[in-house]
């Protein structure tokens, strides 16, 4: 603690778990914005990761509520946001956007999968051919014209995806960026920029689990799609550091009331997570090592590390990045005389331990989903004894 | 007549599902508010307790010498942990260097101020509490309307519906909420709403010794702080917040945030 801060703001409010949820949510939007890529825009190279991008956005939806719900004072009262909201309240939005949002993904995934959950239902037996049976809603029309609807319809959920998943992670921004009390968080660019790194975040992790999942079932790694993942990443990168610095310059050279206590908390109080987490290894180093990843005169096995590399940086960045807006905006007393200290715990309920096997969790939950519906184009594997045509779709 | 399950058919009969869901409960709501306004000021015991009242705070920065009793009172009247964080109102002292230096404090909100030993040019206190804004953006942010403005001009929170998410304790630019901390819900300043709807003075204006802590009605023409806003130099905090707050200083000084 530095300065004065007021009595009551020794304590830091939003704390790891508040970090955690935009994280989260942007590594959502990230995911389905890169499966639209092939489902909406035809980027025929992401095809080995269409669906598999999607269940992952699935798996981190799935997760991405529990960080607010643990943080809330009252937790058993977290659903009275839907069923009494309060309408000129940012927050009282996130219900509804989670909740279409949810529907959107599950629906689209349905569509995506049913030729395989039909497939599966007729070719296994007892308790799994129940569970798929269950899966089909009864619909298991899988004739060529069935699929041919099949696929318009994905295509559909999958458009509407892209506003969604915009509006969803843009809204998150918007949580903090309309907070006028905060001089670090009150900008209309606040909402851009989370929708730029929440695309980064998850085209960065569609990269380390691409990786890691061809590794652990020891297959190749498409070098086009990985190249490709590569090439976005950089494109959009630059694009989210170019807002992100904008602002800061922006706020620099007007150099209002705020800015002294801004420029302090970024070289002083945030400057290890600000300048040289997020800014050096987060975007910098791979702004310089992804378009090396690209080299033609590198060896495969290279081209790979490096990418990958670059992508856990990112992932690791935009985790410090959301990190210095949440604590960071609130570091600042709203005094402007002094900044307040974060006191890191272990094992308090927004401690250290707690925090990352939340944000883990959704590892666990996408292999269950990816086991249930092996996402893979072009591979005869399914869950044991199934061996369905999977091949034939999508083409 | 048998229905047929036609494209047509199911339009017309959800369209239908739709209609009775969406009328239903606007009609009831209209029903609900017509009673309500049917029943005036004059029947409703809520109405008619706010009925002619406007509550006002003036503080008197020249008059505290920074005992912090209205600290301790504050805390004992509305059952806030002492040994806590977490304050509805608290003191700041400032102290004016020659070189231009100010120094500010509030030690555990003002109960533990020590002798400084280099003398400043000039040192004042400032004691701070909820401004009950007439705009405020606590009231704006939470998501479930479990804080709102009384007819009577103050800000309190339903302990019954507030899901803890602390969106107000970041929306408030005067730092005036808190999370309670046995409670878990948000916590603030409430002139001590129980204390003045029988009649009675908030507590910290009560116990406060030189009188530096005002309050009373805005729209009773005897009472004392109407005449002291028609006759002080008064400032509110942060106006360019647009908050509109109703706690009006004397004679504060610009370095006071």
């Amino acid at each position: 603690m530095s300065g004065y801060v007021f009595p009551n703001e020794i304590e830091v409010h939003w704390r790891l778990l508040i970090v955690l949820y935009p994280y989260i949510t942007g590594l959502v939007a990230g995911a389905f914005i890169l499966s639209s890529l092939y489902h909406v825009f035809g980027r025929s190279e992401f095809k080995p990761l269409a669906r598999f991008s999607l269940l992952t956005a699935l798996a981190f939806l799935f997760c991405a509520p529990l960080p607010l719900l643990f943080h809330l004072g009252q937790p058993l009262r977290a659903l009275n946001i839907m069923i009494t909201p309060h309408l000129t309240s940012a927050m009282a939005g996130f219900g509804f956007i989670y909740s279409f949002y949810l529907i959107l993904c599950l629906l689209e995934t349905w569509f995506l999968f049913r030729e395989d959950i039909v497939k599966f239902a007729a070719s296994s037996k007892g308790f799994v051919k129940l569970f798929y049976t269950i899966l089909t809603l009864g619909a298991k029309d899988i004739s060529p014209e069935a699929l041919h609807k099949d696929h318009k319809i994905v295509t559909v959920l999958a458009t509407i995806g892209i506003p969604a998943a915009c509006f969803l992670h843009g809204y998150v921004g918007f949580i903090f960026g309309s907070i006028k009390a905060n001089a670090w968080w009150s900008t209309p660019l606040m909402p851009i920029i989370f929708l730029w790194s929440a695309t980064v975040s998850g085209v960065a992790l569609l990269i380390v689990l691409y990786r890691a999942v061809t590794w652990i079932r020891r297959q190749k790694i498409e070098l086009p799609c990985f190249m490709s993942l590569n090439f976005y990443l950089w494109i959009f990168l630059i694009i989210a550091t170019i807002l992100e610095l904008l602002e800061v310059l922006h706020m620099g050279y007007e150099g209002k009331e705020e800015w002294p206590m801004i420029r302090g908390l970024l070289t002083n109080h945030i400057s290890l997570s600000y300048l040289v987490i997020q800014m050096g290894f987060g975007v910098l180093l791979p702004l310089i090592l992804l378009p090396i990843g690209r080299s033609k005169r590198l060896s495969v096995e290279v081209k790979q590390t490096l990418t990958t590399l670059s992508g856990a940086l990112v992932l690791m960045g935009v985790l410090a990045m959301r990190f210095n807006v949440v604590i960071g905006g609130q570091l600042i007393s709203k005094s402007m005389t002094g900044y307040t200290a974060y006191d890191w715990t272990l094992f308090s309920n927004e401690g250290i331990i707690p925090v990352m096997i939340l944000l883990l969790l959704p590892l666990p939950v996408l292999a269950v989903i990816v086991r249930v519906l092996p996402p893979w184009y072009g591979e005869l594997k399914g869950p044991k004894e199934i061996v369905p045509n999977i091949g034939a779709t999508g083409d | 007549m048998k229905l047929k399950f036609t494209r047509r058919n199911f339009v017309i009969s959800t369209a239908k599902v739709m209609a009775i869901g969406l009328l239903a409960p606007t009609g009831a709501l209209a029903v609900t508010k017509l009673a309500f306004a049917e029943d005036s000021s004059q029947q409703n015991p809520i109405l008619k307790q706010w009925a002619g009242k406007e509550w006002n705070f003036v503080v008197d920065t020249a008059k505290c010498i920074g005992c912090a009793s209205c600290v301790k009172a504050c805390k004992k009247e509305n059952s806030i942990p002492l040994d806590k964080e977490v304050y509805r109102t608290w003191v700041e002292r400032y102290l004016v260097y020659t070189n231009d230096e100010v120094r500010i404090d509030s030690p555990r909100g003002g109960l533990e101020f020590q002798q400084e030993v280099a003398k400043p040019e000039k040192q004042f206190f400032v004691p701070k509490l909820c401004n009950q804004c007439q705009l405020a953006p606590c009231i704006q942010v939470c998501p479930v309307g479990a804080t709102y403005r009384t007819g009577d001009g103050v800000v309190l929170v339903d302990r019954k519906r507030c899901i803890g998410c602390g969106y107000c304790i970041q929306a408030c630019p005067y730092s005036a909420r808190f999370l309670h901390p046995i409670l878990k819900v948000a916590d603030k300043c409430t002139w001590c709403y129980h204390r003045i709807s029988k009649g009675m003075l908030p507590a910290c204006v009560q116990v406060c010794p030189t009188g530096a802590r005002k309050f009373g009605n805005m729209k009773d023409p005897a009472s004392e702080i109407v005449a002291l806003k028609k006759k002080s130099r008064i400032r509110i905090l942060k106006p360019d917040m647009g908050t509109e707050p109703k706690v009006f200083y004397i004679d504060l000084d610009e370095v006071v945030k």
